[in-house]
Protein backbone atom coordinates (compact mmCIF):
# COMPACT_ATOMS: atom_id res chain seq x y z
CA UNK A 1 0.00 0.00 0.00
CA UNK A 2 1.23 3.83 -0.62
CA UNK A 3 2.62 5.91 1.97
CA UNK A 4 0.43 8.27 3.23
CA UNK A 5 2.57 11.09 5.10
CA UNK A 6 1.02 13.13 6.69
CA UNK A 7 0.06 17.04 6.30
CA UNK A 8 -1.74 19.03 8.16
CA UNK A 9 -4.70 17.25 6.91
CA UNK A 10 -6.20 14.71 8.21
CA UNK A 11 -5.36 11.40 6.78
CA UNK A 12 -8.25 8.72 5.75
CA UNK A 13 -7.58 5.61 7.20
CA UNK A 14 -10.95 3.81 5.69
CA UNK A 15 -14.00 5.38 3.84
CA UNK A 16 -15.60 8.01 6.05
CA UNK A 17 -12.74 7.66 9.34
CA UNK A 18 -9.82 9.83 9.54
CA UNK A 19 -7.08 10.28 11.68
CA UNK A 20 -6.72 13.67 13.13
CA UNK A 21 -4.18 13.35 15.52
CA UNK A 22 -0.48 14.70 16.37
CA UNK A 23 3.14 14.01 15.73
CA UNK A 24 5.27 14.69 18.87
CA UNK A 25 8.57 13.83 17.13
CA UNK A 26 11.17 14.93 19.85
CA UNK A 27 9.81 13.53 22.67
CA UNK A 28 12.26 11.39 24.45
CA UNK A 29 10.75 10.52 27.64
CA UNK A 30 6.91 9.89 28.54
CA UNK A 31 5.17 10.04 31.78
CA UNK A 32 9.29 10.61 33.25
CA UNK A 33 9.54 6.60 33.73
CA UNK A 34 9.44 5.90 29.51
CA UNK A 35 11.95 6.64 26.84
CA UNK A 36 11.05 6.62 23.38
CA UNK A 37 14.05 7.39 20.94
CA UNK A 38 11.82 9.13 18.13
CA UNK A 39 9.06 10.47 19.88
CA UNK A 40 5.28 9.61 20.20
CA UNK A 41 1.88 10.36 18.80
CA UNK A 42 -1.27 11.02 19.81
CA UNK A 43 -3.70 9.65 17.43
CA UNK A 44 -7.37 10.70 17.73
CA UNK A 45 -10.36 9.44 15.32
CA UNK A 46 -13.21 11.54 13.45
CA UNK A 47 -15.89 8.79 12.07
CA UNK A 48 -18.59 10.16 9.85
CA UNK A 49 -21.90 8.74 9.88
CA UNK A 50 -25.44 9.48 8.21
CA UNK A 51 -26.98 11.30 11.24
CA UNK A 52 -23.73 12.72 12.94
CA UNK A 53 -19.48 12.84 13.70
CA UNK A 54 -17.73 10.87 16.68
CA UNK A 55 -14.83 12.01 17.52
CA UNK A 56 -12.84 9.33 19.39
CA UNK A 57 -10.40 10.89 21.93
CA UNK A 58 -8.26 14.26 21.54
CA UNK A 59 -4.44 14.68 22.04
CA UNK A 60 -2.10 16.15 24.55
CA UNK A 61 -3.26 19.85 25.69
CA UNK A 62 0.44 21.46 23.72
CA UNK A 63 -0.80 19.59 20.43
CA UNK A 64 -4.42 20.84 20.14
CA UNK A 65 -3.86 23.54 17.43
CA UNK A 66 -2.88 20.14 15.10
CA UNK A 67 -5.51 18.51 16.10
CA UNK A 68 -8.39 20.84 16.16
CA UNK A 69 -6.70 22.10 12.13
CA UNK A 70 -6.68 18.72 11.06
CA UNK A 71 -10.05 18.14 12.16
CA UNK A 72 -11.53 21.05 11.12
CA UNK A 73 -10.42 19.84 7.45
CA UNK A 74 -12.75 16.87 7.83
CA UNK A 75 -15.68 17.98 10.03
CA UNK A 76 -17.75 20.90 11.13
CA UNK A 77 -17.98 21.00 14.96
CA UNK A 78 -21.96 21.47 15.00
CA UNK A 79 -22.09 18.04 13.17
CA UNK A 80 -20.52 16.93 16.13
CA UNK A 81 -22.28 14.30 17.93
CA UNK A 82 -20.34 12.38 19.87
CA UNK A 83 -17.15 12.38 21.80
CA UNK A 84 -16.06 8.66 22.77
CA UNK A 85 -13.53 8.70 25.38
CA UNK A 86 -11.39 5.61 25.66
CA UNK A 87 -8.73 7.10 28.21
CA UNK A 88 -9.03 9.77 29.98
CA UNK A 89 -4.95 10.30 30.49
CA UNK A 90 -4.18 13.87 29.66
CA UNK A 91 -2.64 12.89 26.87
CA UNK A 92 -5.85 12.15 25.24
CA UNK A 93 -7.64 14.22 27.33
CA UNK A 94 -5.36 17.59 26.61
CA UNK A 95 -7.86 18.84 24.14
CA UNK A 96 -11.29 18.03 25.48
CA UNK A 97 -12.07 21.39 27.79
CA UNK A 98 -11.72 23.18 24.38
CA UNK A 99 -13.20 20.22 21.90
CA UNK A 100 -16.01 20.68 24.61
CA UNK A 101 -16.12 24.33 24.35
CA UNK A 102 -15.78 24.08 20.54
CA UNK A 103 -18.83 21.31 20.38
CA UNK A 104 -20.88 21.54 23.22
CA UNK A 105 -23.82 19.85 21.66
CA UNK A 106 -21.77 16.70 21.54
CA UNK A 107 -22.21 13.77 24.46
CA UNK A 108 -19.23 12.02 25.76
CA UNK A 109 -19.24 8.29 25.81
CA UNK A 110 -17.20 6.81 28.51
CA UNK A 111 -16.20 3.92 30.95
CA UNK A 112 -18.22 3.99 34.00
CA UNK A 113 -14.78 4.30 36.36
CA UNK A 114 -13.86 7.51 33.85
CA UNK A 115 -16.60 9.45 35.38
CA UNK A 116 -14.66 11.01 38.05
CA UNK A 117 -11.66 11.71 36.08
CA UNK A 118 -13.54 13.34 33.69
CA UNK A 119 -14.63 15.30 36.24
CA UNK A 120 -11.26 15.88 37.40
CA UNK A 121 -10.01 16.98 34.35
CA UNK A 122 -12.67 19.58 33.96
CA UNK A 123 -11.92 21.05 37.52
CA UNK A 124 -9.60 23.72 36.27
CA UNK A 125 -11.96 24.91 33.29
CA UNK A 126 -14.59 25.64 35.54
CA UNK A 127 -16.84 24.32 33.19
CA UNK A 128 -19.89 22.53 34.05
CA UNK A 129 -19.61 18.72 33.28
CA UNK A 130 -20.76 18.06 29.72
CA UNK A 131 -23.72 15.26 29.54
CA UNK A 132 -21.84 11.90 29.59
CA UNK A 133 -23.20 8.62 29.37
CA UNK A 134 -21.49 5.69 31.25
CA UNK A 135 -20.96 2.63 29.17
CA UNK A 136 -19.98 -0.96 28.81
CA UNK A 137 -19.50 -4.07 26.76
CA UNK A 138 -22.08 -3.89 24.09
CA UNK A 139 -23.49 -0.45 24.51
CA UNK A 140 -24.15 1.21 20.96
CA UNK A 141 -24.20 4.85 19.05
CA UNK A 142 -25.64 4.77 16.36
CA UNK A 143 -23.95 7.53 13.75
CA UNK A 144 -26.72 6.32 11.37
CA UNK A 145 -25.33 4.02 8.94
CA UNK A 146 -22.51 3.29 11.21
CA UNK A 147 -22.95 1.74 14.65
CA UNK A 148 -20.02 2.21 17.46
CA UNK A 149 -20.17 -0.61 20.01
CA UNK A 150 -18.20 -0.50 23.35
CA UNK A 151 -15.87 -2.96 24.72
CA UNK A 152 -15.18 -2.42 28.89
CA UNK A 153 -11.72 -3.21 28.85
CA UNK A 154 -10.46 -1.97 32.26
CA UNK A 155 -7.09 -1.43 33.35
CA UNK A 156 -5.14 -1.32 30.26
CA UNK A 157 -3.23 0.48 31.55
CA UNK A 158 -5.80 2.84 33.74
CA UNK A 159 -9.06 1.57 35.31
CA UNK A 160 -10.75 3.85 32.82
CA UNK A 161 -9.84 2.58 29.85
CA UNK A 162 -12.27 1.19 27.11
CA UNK A 163 -12.40 -0.14 23.31
CA UNK A 164 -14.97 1.03 20.79
CA UNK A 165 -15.78 -0.95 17.80
CA UNK A 166 -16.90 0.18 14.69
CA UNK A 167 -19.35 -2.46 13.97
CA UNK A 168 -19.96 -2.09 10.00
CA UNK A 169 -16.53 -1.71 9.04
CA UNK A 170 -14.62 -3.32 11.64
CA UNK A 171 -12.31 -1.06 12.76
CA UNK A 172 -10.91 -1.48 16.58
CA UNK A 173 -10.26 1.68 18.41
CA UNK A 174 -8.32 0.58 21.29
CA UNK A 175 -6.53 3.27 23.15
CA UNK A 176 -3.33 2.57 24.53
CA UNK A 177 -3.35 -1.45 24.01
CA UNK A 178 -1.94 -2.09 20.83
CA UNK A 179 -0.27 1.47 20.97
CA UNK A 180 3.54 2.25 21.19
CA UNK A 181 5.62 5.48 21.40
CA UNK A 182 6.77 5.19 17.85
CA UNK A 183 6.82 8.88 15.92
CA UNK A 184 6.33 8.24 11.58
CA UNK A 185 4.61 10.79 9.63
CA UNK A 186 4.16 7.52 7.21
CA UNK A 187 1.57 6.33 9.70
CA UNK A 188 0.16 2.81 8.88
CA UNK A 189 1.86 -0.40 10.10
CA UNK A 190 2.88 -1.28 6.33
CA UNK A 191 4.76 1.93 6.04
CA UNK A 192 6.34 3.03 8.83
CA UNK A 193 9.62 2.12 9.85
CA UNK A 194 10.41 -1.30 12.06
CA UNK A 195 8.23 -0.37 15.22
CA UNK A 196 8.62 -3.89 16.68
CA UNK A 197 10.62 -2.53 19.29
CA UNK A 198 8.54 0.01 20.59
CA UNK A 199 5.81 -2.24 20.52
CA UNK A 200 7.11 -5.03 23.13
CA UNK A 201 8.88 -2.30 25.00
CA UNK A 202 5.81 -0.48 25.48
CA UNK A 203 3.45 -3.68 26.68
CA UNK A 204 6.22 -4.57 28.34
CA UNK A 205 5.94 -1.25 30.54
CA UNK A 206 2.78 -0.32 30.35
CA UNK A 207 0.55 -3.37 30.37
CA UNK A 208 2.85 -5.80 31.60
CA UNK A 209 1.57 -5.32 35.15
CA UNK A 210 -2.17 -5.58 34.04
CA UNK A 211 -1.60 -9.16 31.98
CA UNK A 212 -4.76 -10.22 33.68
CA UNK A 213 -6.43 -7.27 32.32
CA UNK A 214 -5.03 -7.45 29.16
CA UNK A 215 -6.03 -11.27 28.21
CA UNK A 216 -9.97 -10.84 29.48
CA UNK A 217 -9.54 -8.17 26.70
CA UNK A 218 -8.43 -9.98 24.39
CA UNK A 219 -11.16 -12.55 25.56
CA UNK A 220 -13.61 -9.96 24.07
CA UNK A 221 -11.40 -8.47 20.96
CA UNK A 222 -10.33 -11.88 19.62
CA UNK A 223 -14.35 -12.63 18.40
CA UNK A 224 -14.35 -9.97 16.79
CA UNK A 225 -14.18 -9.29 12.74
CA UNK A 226 -11.24 -6.77 12.55
CA UNK A 227 -9.78 -4.90 9.28
CA UNK A 228 -8.18 -2.96 11.60
CA UNK A 229 -6.27 -1.36 14.60
CA UNK A 230 -6.23 1.99 15.34
CA UNK A 231 -5.08 2.99 18.90
CA UNK A 232 -3.66 6.05 20.56
CA UNK A 233 -0.15 5.82 20.11
CA UNK A 234 2.18 5.13 17.39
CA UNK A 235 1.41 3.11 13.63
CA UNK A 236 -2.43 2.55 12.69
CA UNK A 237 -2.21 -1.33 12.40
CA UNK A 238 -4.27 -2.23 8.83
CA UNK A 239 -2.08 -4.91 8.01
CA UNK A 240 -2.59 -8.41 9.18
CA UNK A 241 -3.88 -6.39 12.43
CA UNK A 242 -4.76 -9.71 14.20
CA UNK A 243 -1.26 -10.78 14.22
CA UNK A 244 -1.14 -7.65 17.22
CA UNK A 245 -3.96 -9.19 19.03
CA UNK A 246 -2.06 -12.83 18.96
CA UNK A 247 1.37 -11.20 19.70
CA UNK A 248 -0.26 -9.68 23.16
CA UNK A 249 -2.17 -12.56 23.80
CA UNK A 250 1.50 -14.44 23.85
CA UNK A 251 2.86 -11.61 25.38
CA UNK A 252 0.42 -12.16 28.67
CA UNK A 253 0.59 -15.59 28.60
CA UNK A 254 3.36 -16.38 31.69
CA UNK A 255 6.57 -16.58 30.66
CA UNK A 256 7.99 -19.28 32.20
CA UNK A 257 6.83 -23.08 32.29
CA UNK A 258 5.74 -23.77 36.01
CA UNK A 259 6.97 -26.99 36.74
CA UNK A 260 5.27 -27.01 40.17
CA UNK A 261 1.71 -26.46 39.42
CA UNK A 262 0.44 -27.91 42.07
CA UNK A 263 2.35 -26.57 44.76
CA UNK A 264 2.78 -23.14 45.83
CA UNK A 265 5.60 -21.26 45.05
CA UNK A 266 8.23 -19.02 47.36
CA UNK A 267 11.33 -17.33 45.93
CA UNK A 268 13.82 -16.45 48.64
CA UNK A 269 16.26 -13.59 47.63
CA UNK A 270 19.09 -12.31 50.14
CA UNK A 271 22.38 -10.39 50.29
CA UNK A 272 24.46 -11.56 53.17
CA UNK A 273 28.00 -10.04 53.55
CA UNK A 274 29.23 -12.73 56.73
CA UNK A 275 27.14 -15.35 55.98
CA UNK A 276 24.96 -15.01 58.63
CA UNK A 277 21.43 -13.40 56.57
CA UNK A 278 22.27 -16.89 54.33
CA UNK A 279 22.15 -19.08 57.30
CA UNK A 280 18.73 -17.43 58.05
CA UNK A 281 17.51 -17.54 54.11
CA UNK A 282 19.13 -21.13 54.12
CA UNK A 283 17.00 -21.98 57.40
CA UNK A 284 13.52 -20.33 56.90
CA UNK A 285 13.70 -22.21 53.32
CA UNK A 286 14.35 -25.42 54.89
CA UNK A 287 11.30 -24.57 57.50
CA UNK A 288 8.61 -23.33 54.71
CA UNK A 289 9.71 -26.68 52.49
CA UNK A 290 9.05 -29.34 55.43
CA UNK A 291 5.63 -28.52 55.53
CA UNK A 292 5.28 -29.86 52.12
CA UNK A 293 3.20 -27.93 49.39
CA UNK A 294 5.69 -25.58 48.76
CA UNK A 295 8.05 -25.46 46.20
CA UNK A 296 10.81 -22.74 47.74
CA UNK A 297 13.86 -21.20 45.70
CA UNK A 298 16.85 -19.55 47.44
CA UNK A 299 18.79 -16.93 45.56
CA UNK A 300 21.84 -14.76 46.81
CA UNK A 301 21.08 -11.41 44.58
CA UNK A 302 24.84 -10.76 44.96
CA UNK A 303 25.03 -13.71 41.62
CA UNK A 304 22.32 -11.50 39.50
CA UNK A 305 21.03 -8.32 39.01
CA UNK A 306 17.32 -7.09 39.45
CA UNK A 307 16.00 -7.26 35.87
CA UNK A 308 16.73 -10.49 35.17
CA UNK A 309 14.85 -11.79 38.18
CA UNK A 310 11.55 -10.14 37.45
CA UNK A 311 10.02 -13.07 35.41
CA UNK A 312 10.31 -15.30 38.71
CA UNK A 313 9.04 -12.48 40.99
CA UNK A 314 5.60 -12.71 38.41
CA UNK A 315 5.21 -16.32 39.05
CA UNK A 316 5.77 -16.77 42.76
CA UNK A 317 2.83 -16.67 45.15
CA UNK A 318 5.10 -15.64 48.07
CA UNK A 319 8.33 -13.51 48.14
CA UNK A 320 10.57 -13.53 51.20
CA UNK A 321 13.95 -10.76 51.36
CA UNK A 322 16.60 -11.13 53.53
CA UNK A 323 18.92 -8.18 54.24
CA UNK A 324 21.63 -7.18 56.22
CA UNK A 325 21.59 -3.86 57.88
CA UNK A 326 24.83 -1.20 56.65
CA UNK A 327 24.08 2.40 57.67
CA UNK A 328 20.56 2.23 58.69
CA UNK A 329 18.95 0.78 55.62
CA UNK A 330 18.60 -2.41 53.51
CA UNK A 331 21.40 -2.89 50.70
CA UNK A 332 21.11 -1.60 47.57
CA UNK A 333 20.55 -4.86 45.39
CA UNK A 334 17.59 -5.21 47.52
CA UNK A 335 15.59 -1.72 46.58
CA UNK A 336 16.88 -2.06 42.69
CA UNK A 337 14.95 -5.61 42.83
CA UNK A 338 12.15 -3.71 45.10
CA UNK A 339 11.98 -0.75 42.76
CA UNK A 340 11.71 -2.59 39.34
CA UNK A 341 9.01 -4.28 40.35
CA UNK A 342 6.44 -1.93 39.20
CA UNK A 343 6.67 -3.84 35.88
CA UNK A 344 4.79 -6.90 36.72
CA UNK A 345 1.75 -7.59 39.26
CA UNK A 346 2.10 -8.41 42.44
CA UNK A 347 -0.36 -6.93 44.05
CA UNK A 348 -1.64 -9.44 46.65
CA UNK A 349 1.23 -11.80 47.04
CA UNK A 350 2.25 -13.09 50.52
CA UNK A 351 5.40 -11.34 51.41
CA UNK A 352 8.42 -11.32 53.87
CA UNK A 353 11.52 -10.03 55.20
CA UNK A 354 14.51 -11.07 57.06
CA UNK A 355 17.92 -10.41 58.28
CA UNK A 356 20.94 -9.96 60.06
CA UNK A 357 22.51 -6.79 61.55
CA UNK A 358 25.22 -5.56 64.10
CA UNK A 359 23.86 -2.79 65.46
CA UNK A 360 20.58 -0.79 64.77
CA UNK A 361 18.84 -3.76 62.15
CA UNK A 362 16.37 -1.22 60.23
CA UNK A 363 16.22 -3.11 57.06
CA UNK A 364 13.82 -5.55 57.82
CA UNK A 365 11.23 -3.13 58.76
CA UNK A 366 12.21 -0.81 55.97
CA UNK A 367 11.54 -3.65 53.68
CA UNK A 368 8.29 -4.70 54.76
CA UNK A 369 7.01 -1.08 54.45
CA UNK A 370 8.28 -1.31 50.89
CA UNK A 371 6.35 -4.56 50.44
CA UNK A 372 3.53 -3.25 52.06
CA UNK A 373 3.46 -0.37 49.66
CA UNK A 374 3.65 -2.44 46.50
CA UNK A 375 0.66 -4.18 48.02
CA UNK A 376 1.85 -7.32 48.91
CA UNK A 377 0.32 -8.65 51.96
CA UNK A 378 2.64 -9.25 55.23
CA UNK A 379 1.11 -11.30 57.76
CA UNK A 380 4.58 -12.08 59.25
CA UNK A 381 6.21 -10.09 61.25
CA UNK A 382 9.87 -10.31 59.82
CA UNK A 383 12.63 -11.91 61.75
CA UNK A 384 15.71 -9.48 63.00
CA UNK A 385 19.00 -11.18 64.07
CA UNK A 386 22.11 -9.40 66.03
CA UNK A 387 24.86 -10.88 64.24
CA UNK A 388 25.70 -14.59 64.06
CA UNK A 389 21.96 -16.50 64.55
CA UNK A 390 22.31 -19.62 67.31
CA UNK A 391 21.01 -22.24 67.10
CA UNK A 392 17.43 -20.96 68.90
CA UNK A 393 17.65 -18.51 66.10
CA UNK A 394 17.82 -20.54 63.38
CA UNK A 395 14.44 -22.24 64.62
CA UNK A 396 13.12 -19.34 64.67
CA UNK A 397 13.84 -18.22 60.50
CA UNK A 398 12.63 -21.67 60.43
CA UNK A 399 9.75 -21.43 62.12
CA UNK A 400 9.26 -18.39 59.92
CA UNK A 401 9.49 -19.88 56.57
CA UNK A 402 6.74 -22.53 58.38
CA UNK A 403 4.59 -19.94 58.88
CA UNK A 404 4.88 -18.44 55.13
CA UNK A 405 4.00 -22.08 53.69
CA UNK A 406 1.15 -22.00 56.01
CA UNK A 407 -0.42 -18.94 54.75
CA UNK A 408 0.89 -19.79 51.26
CA UNK A 409 -1.27 -23.49 51.56
CA UNK A 410 -4.21 -22.05 53.49
CA UNK A 411 -3.02 -24.05 56.89
CA UNK A 412 -3.30 -21.12 59.29
CA UNK A 413 -4.54 -22.10 62.53
CA UNK A 414 -6.68 -18.75 64.02
CA UNK A 415 -5.25 -16.55 65.68
CA UNK A 416 -6.64 -13.50 67.98
CA UNK A 417 -4.48 -10.48 68.11
CA UNK A 418 -5.73 -6.49 68.95
CA UNK A 419 -4.96 -3.93 66.87
CA UNK A 420 -3.12 -2.08 68.91
CA UNK A 421 0.42 -4.78 69.25
CA UNK A 422 0.07 -4.63 65.28
CA UNK A 423 3.31 -2.11 63.72
CA UNK B 1 -13.40 3.49 73.24
CA UNK B 2 -15.84 1.19 71.85
CA UNK B 3 -14.20 -2.01 70.24
CA UNK B 4 -14.58 -4.23 67.57
CA UNK B 5 -13.72 -7.49 66.06
CA UNK B 6 -12.94 -8.28 62.76
CA UNK B 7 -12.39 -11.39 61.42
CA UNK B 8 -10.20 -11.90 58.33
CA UNK B 9 -11.36 -15.24 57.09
CA UNK B 10 -8.43 -15.76 54.37
CA UNK B 11 -5.65 -15.48 57.07
CA UNK B 12 -7.43 -17.31 60.10
CA UNK B 13 -6.72 -13.81 62.00
CA UNK B 14 -9.34 -11.94 64.33
CA UNK B 15 -8.71 -8.65 65.47
CA UNK B 16 -9.73 -6.41 68.46
CA UNK B 17 -9.88 -2.34 66.58
CA UNK B 18 -11.44 0.79 67.60
CA UNK B 19 -14.82 1.56 66.39
CA UNK B 20 -14.51 4.13 63.07
CA UNK B 21 -11.52 2.18 61.80
CA UNK B 22 -12.18 1.09 58.00
CA UNK B 23 -11.72 -2.07 57.34
CA UNK B 24 -8.43 -1.58 54.85
CA UNK B 25 -6.55 -0.19 57.64
CA UNK B 26 -6.81 -3.41 59.39
CA UNK B 27 -6.72 -5.46 56.43
CA UNK B 28 -3.26 -3.94 55.40
CA UNK B 29 -2.01 -3.91 59.24
CA UNK B 30 -2.80 -7.48 59.38
CA UNK B 31 -1.51 -9.19 55.71
CA UNK B 32 -5.12 -10.18 54.75
CA UNK B 33 -5.26 -10.85 51.13
CA UNK B 34 -7.52 -7.58 50.50
CA UNK B 35 -5.50 -5.85 48.04
CA UNK B 36 -6.10 -2.42 47.15
CA UNK B 37 -5.94 0.29 44.31
CA UNK B 38 -6.73 4.16 44.94
CA UNK B 39 -7.82 3.57 48.33
CA UNK B 40 -10.43 6.68 47.47
CA UNK B 41 -13.46 4.30 46.74
CA UNK B 42 -13.37 4.33 43.03
CA UNK B 43 -11.01 1.51 41.50
CA UNK B 44 -13.30 -1.16 43.40
CA UNK B 45 -10.10 -2.96 43.79
CA UNK B 46 -10.51 -3.69 47.31
CA UNK B 47 -14.12 -5.34 47.10
CA UNK B 48 -14.45 -7.57 49.97
CA UNK B 49 -17.20 -9.90 50.79
CA UNK B 50 -18.86 -9.82 54.44
CA UNK B 51 -19.89 -13.13 55.18
CA UNK B 52 -21.83 -11.76 58.57
CA UNK B 53 -22.00 -8.36 60.78
CA UNK B 54 -22.48 -6.52 57.75
CA UNK B 55 -25.17 -4.28 59.99
CA UNK B 56 -21.66 -3.82 61.78
CA UNK B 57 -20.23 -1.52 59.19
CA UNK B 58 -21.16 2.19 58.42
CA UNK B 59 -23.77 2.39 55.93
CA UNK B 60 -22.29 2.87 52.20
CA UNK B 61 -22.11 6.36 51.04
CA UNK B 62 -23.75 7.34 47.51
CA UNK B 63 -20.71 7.17 46.22
CA UNK B 64 -19.42 3.31 47.01
CA UNK B 65 -22.94 2.49 46.47
CA UNK B 66 -22.76 3.67 43.05
CA UNK B 67 -19.50 1.98 42.17
CA UNK B 68 -20.63 -1.36 43.76
CA UNK B 69 -23.15 -0.98 41.07
CA UNK B 70 -21.11 -0.06 38.14
CA UNK B 71 -18.94 -3.02 39.56
CA UNK B 72 -22.02 -5.20 39.39
CA UNK B 73 -20.95 -6.31 43.10
CA UNK B 74 -22.87 -9.12 44.78
CA UNK B 75 -25.20 -8.55 47.44
CA UNK B 76 -23.15 -8.55 50.57
CA UNK B 77 -19.84 -6.92 49.31
CA UNK B 78 -18.29 -3.41 50.42
CA UNK B 79 -15.05 -1.69 49.64
CA UNK B 80 -12.36 -1.88 52.30
CA UNK B 81 -11.41 1.04 51.74
CA UNK B 82 -14.83 2.77 52.93
CA UNK B 83 -16.54 0.44 54.75
CA UNK B 84 -16.23 1.75 58.59
CA UNK B 85 -16.21 -0.52 61.38
CA UNK B 86 -18.93 0.57 64.31
CA UNK B 87 -18.26 -2.02 66.85
CA UNK B 88 -19.59 -6.38 67.22
CA UNK B 89 -18.28 -8.96 65.30
CA UNK B 90 -17.54 -8.95 61.16
CA UNK B 91 -16.42 -11.69 59.54
CA UNK B 92 -14.82 -10.50 55.79
CA UNK B 93 -12.54 -12.50 53.20
CA UNK B 94 -11.39 -11.44 49.48
CA UNK B 95 -14.50 -10.87 46.98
Amino acid sequence: MAAAAITDSAVEIAPGVHWVGALDPHLRSFDIILKTANGTSYNSYVVRGENGVAIIDTVKENFADDFFRRLESVAKYEEITTIVLNHLEPDHSGALPELLKRAPQAKVYLSSRAQMMLKALLKPSGEKPPEYIPVTTDDTVDLGGRTLRFLHTPYLHWPDTQCTYLVEDGLLFTGDIFGCHFCDNRLFNDTVGDFRFSFEYYYAHIMRPFREYVLDAIALIEPLDIQLIAPAHGPVLRHKPRDYVHRYRELATPRLFNEARSEKTLVVFYLSAYGNTRRMAEALAAGAESLGGVRVSLYDLEGGEADIFTDLVEEADGLAFGSPTINADAVKPIWDLLSSLTTVNVKGKLGAAFGSYGWSGEAVRLIEDRLRGLKLRVPVEGLRIKLVPDAGELDACRDLGEQLARHLTGRVEHREIDMAALA
Amino acid sequence: MPKAKVTFQDIGVSVTVPAGTRLIEVSEKVGAGITYGCREGECCTCLTKVISGGENLAPPSILEDQVLKDNMAPRGHRLACQAQIIGGEIVVKPA
